[in-house]
């Protein structure tokens, strides 16, 4: 009799949490790569979504850094245990994009019933997301470019009041700070993103073959026959002038920290670090940043965006989908991308979240002043083949080549061709490789 | 008479036996197998393909310099770091055994660094051998360059041979002076009696009877060094300047989780398991041979 009543409860009670269950938001998990105050900031977006309405809720955890981010995803995926969304950094796009575990962005939204102007992302910021017809496939989100940094405080001490615009004034420039005693006139790295990359998109020349391998998995690396090899032999006579120096956080400082205490008085680094700079430097540094500057004759063109996008993967349920349409349409909204760039020293992605940041005076505030030069170097030009992005397999395996590289080559260890030829080589063995994981499939 | 307990059924032996075959084959024959067959393909990293390879990934290895060089600068870590270790663990507790002032002290601080987590002293030593902050800051104002392990890669060979022998010092610490002390008292005191100074009883009779404790710390050294350095590397040099600290481990890291090559690290991991597998087979037959156990 007992018994009997027991069950019947139990029954009874598993019916209503099931009820109760019904009317609960449909939970979605979004696993991010950003970790500290930017790692919070994806948080409060998340928030603010969850705020918004009451049909979804969105949970961002940070998995510790943008590696492990995609790491987990795969392990997950292959567990069947994937989140919805997962931040994927520009590096890990062509692993993914091979692959059949995502839904393109284009169908999610269709499916869901968004229509979204596609025509309103920059295309220097989508092509690096989307395939070789321009169709994206995920979502840009924190996004970014290289800025040229530079200390007013101490350019006014040489008699000079703006940027240099070529590498020939950064070395004139940094000539005149040693001899006015700045023992570090400008602060480098092994970062090829910037050194590397961006370097070659506003100079109009190719990494690779095959429109850096927008044409096909077959592309070779070619920056062992471009203007890189004159730069690299530039910046290496600077480092040994004493002119340019290399600082690295195992030295004590990295190039941030080393800009904002006044130590070095030029660098080169993502717009992301412009609130940074702007919070840890002594409150009466002035200073200001610029685009990167080119090589003296050469027309600019448009620099190549940085940071990561939004994925969604394959495999969830169609309430899932729909939450995960819900908070892609949320994020893309002009309101969030002014929330977004505030928190965060990221740029808007879209046209109408740039004029809304503009409206709004966001660029007139003088914290924020100078971000608006990020997206102005994006679009500098129309974007061309070789400045639509990198499409390149194992791509993560080839920076880490150019920073072995450029670290053996600025230690003197081996000339600048010499170490460049050696890292092409073995960059293209781990294409030739990629393209042999990936035999049968075509880049779309 | 025979007097040994047995189990009268085979089952119940079997069934005592099973969580720890299942412990064994799920985190090792499983993985392992996971490896062999991705070593012999090229393996998606997302899934959804799997193409068949055959010995491409480990001729690919194998004709890769920097992989040798991976092999090489191991080979050096161990040496480096098993004699580090297994010399300074010696000569403290042969301090320790003798009772100088002080010892008990000495005893449990020197044991403390083997609770540390590998990534916890590696923080501790980046921070202390950084040059620009660390305590080399001063003599780097001296002489610049004295201390660069961000440039130079013998000094971050050193840097990590420091770091990774500091713990395994305190494992071989506790050995080594466990050894000493189930030597007994009445040898030594004798050959006191004798007239023999401490480093002649040292040399006849200790080492001797500490031979079986030395030849185990050096296989387990030897092994650990090859697979247990990844925590130190990862959060002291990440394998730089250049790669001058990526060993084999940190290689297999690198390829598979990184750059997600799981194929070619796969293949590493196998050598380097074959590799464990023949060094320690030297160790016992060719070292073994000169230790006597009684």
């Amino acid at each position: 009799m007992n018994r009997f009543l027991l069950t019947g409860a139990t029954a009874l009670a598993l019916l209503c949490s099931g009820a109760a269950q019904a009317q609960q938001r449909i939970k979605i998990e979004l696993w991010q790569g950003l970790t500290g105050d930017l790692g919070s900031a994806v948080e409060e977006v998340c928030q603010r979504f969850n705020d918004s309405q009451k049909e979804f809720e969105i949970s961002c955890p940070t998995q510790g850094s943008y590696d492990s981010a995609v790491q987990n995803a795969i392990a997950a995926f292959r567990a069947k245990k994937q989140p919805t969304i997962v931040q994927v950094f520009d590096a890990g796009t062509l692993d993914l994009m091979l692959s059949e575990a995502f839904v393109p962005a284009r169908k999610l939204m269709e499916e869901n019933g968004y229509k979204i102007d596609w025509t309103n992302y920059f295309p220097g910021i989508a092509n690096y997301y989307a395939n070789s017809k321009g169709e994206l496939y995920s979502f840009p989100f924190n996004s970014s470019s290289a800025l040229f940094y530079w200390n007013k405080d101490a350019f006014a001490k040489i008699g000079k009041t703006e940027a240099p615009k070529t590498w020939q004034e950064v070395e004139a420039f940094a000539r005149a700070l040693k001899s006015a005693g700045y023992e570090c006139p400008m602060a480098i790295n092994y970062d090829t993103w910037t050194l590397l990359e961006q370097f070659s998109a506003i100079h109009g020349e190719p990494i690779a073959t095959k429109d850096n391998g927008y044409g096909g998995l077959d592309a070779e690396l070619v920056i062992n026959k471009t203007k890189f090899v004159d730069y690299i032999k530039f910046m290496k006579k600077g480092l040994d002038e004493g002119l340019f120096k290399i600082k690295l956080p195992e030295t004590g400082a990295n190039i941030v920290q080393a800009f904002a205490s006044g130590e070095c008085q030029m660098t080169m680094t993502s717009v992301a670090d412009h609130g940074t700079v702007g919070k840890t430097a002594k409150p009466e540094m002035k200073w200001s940043v610029a685009m990167l500057p080119v090589m003296e004759g050469t027309k600019r063109l448009n620099s190549l965006v940085g940071g990561a996008s939004l994925w969604v993967l394959n495999g969830k349920s169609k309430d899932e989908y729909r939450a995960a349409a819900a908070f892609l349409n949320f994020i893309a909204k002009p309101e969030s991308e002014l929330f977004w760039s505030t928190r965060t020293g990221y740029i808007p992605v879209t046209k109408t979240g740039f004029q809304h940041l503009k409206e709004q005076g966001f660029y007139d505030k003088p914290q924020y002043k100078g971000r608006e030069i990020a997206l102005e170097s994006l679009t500098a030009s129309e974007v061309t083949p070789v400045s639509r992005g990198i499409r390149l397999g194992g791509f993560i395996q080839i920076r880490k080549e150019m920073r072995d590289a450029l670290s053996d080559i600025f230690a003197g260890k081996v000339s600048v061709e010499d170490g460049i030829n050696a890292a092409v080589e073995r960059s293209n063995a781990v294409l030739r490789r990629f393209e042999k994981t990936y035999a049968g499939k075509q880049l779309l | 008479m025979d007097r040994r307990a047995v189990y009268k059924t085979a089952w119940i032996g079997g069934l005592l036996l099973a969580p720890q075959l299942l412990l064994v084959f799920t985190f090792f024959y499983w993985p392992t197998g996971a490896a062999l067959f991705w070593a012999f393909t090229l393996e998606r990293p997302w899934g959804g393909g799997n193409e068949f390879a055959g010995l491409d990934n480990f001729r690919m290895v194998f004709s890769d310099t920097a992989y040798w060089g991976a092999v090489w600068r191991s080979m050096v870590f161990a040496l480096g770091s098993t004699a580090l270790a297994m010399g300074l663990a010696l000569l403290f507790a042969l301090f320790c055994d003798r009772q100088l002032r002080g010892y008990k002290a000495y005893q449990t601080m020197l044991i403390w660094p083997y609770a540390v987590a590998a990534p916890a002293a590696g923080v501790a030593f980046r921070f202390l051998f950084a040059p620009e902050a660390g305590v080399f800051a001063a003599l780097n104002k001296i002489h610049p360059d004295f201390w660069n392990p961000s440039v130079n890669g013998f000094h971050a060979m050193i840097l990590i041979v420091v770091a990774y022998s500091w713990k395994y010092l305190a494992y071989n610490f506790i050995f080594f002076l466990a050894a000493l002390q189930s030597i007994p008292r009445a040898l030594i005191e004798a050959s006191a009696m004798d007239g023999s100074g401490p480093l002649r009883r040292m040399w006849d009779i200790q080492l001797p009877l500490l031979a079986p404790t030395m030849f185990f710390l050096l296989v387990i050294n030897i092994t650990d060094s090859f697979v247990d350095s990844f925590g130190i590397i990862d959060l002291t040099t990440h394998g730089g300047p250049s790669k001058a600290t990526t060993l084999m481990v940190y290689k297999i890291y690198f390829d598979g989780f990184k750059g997600l090559d799981y194929s070619g690290a796969a293949a590493q991991s196998i050598v380097l398991m074959l590799l464990v597998m023949a060094l320690t087979f030297v160790q016992f037959r060719f070292i073994e041979r000169r230790v006597h156990y009684r």
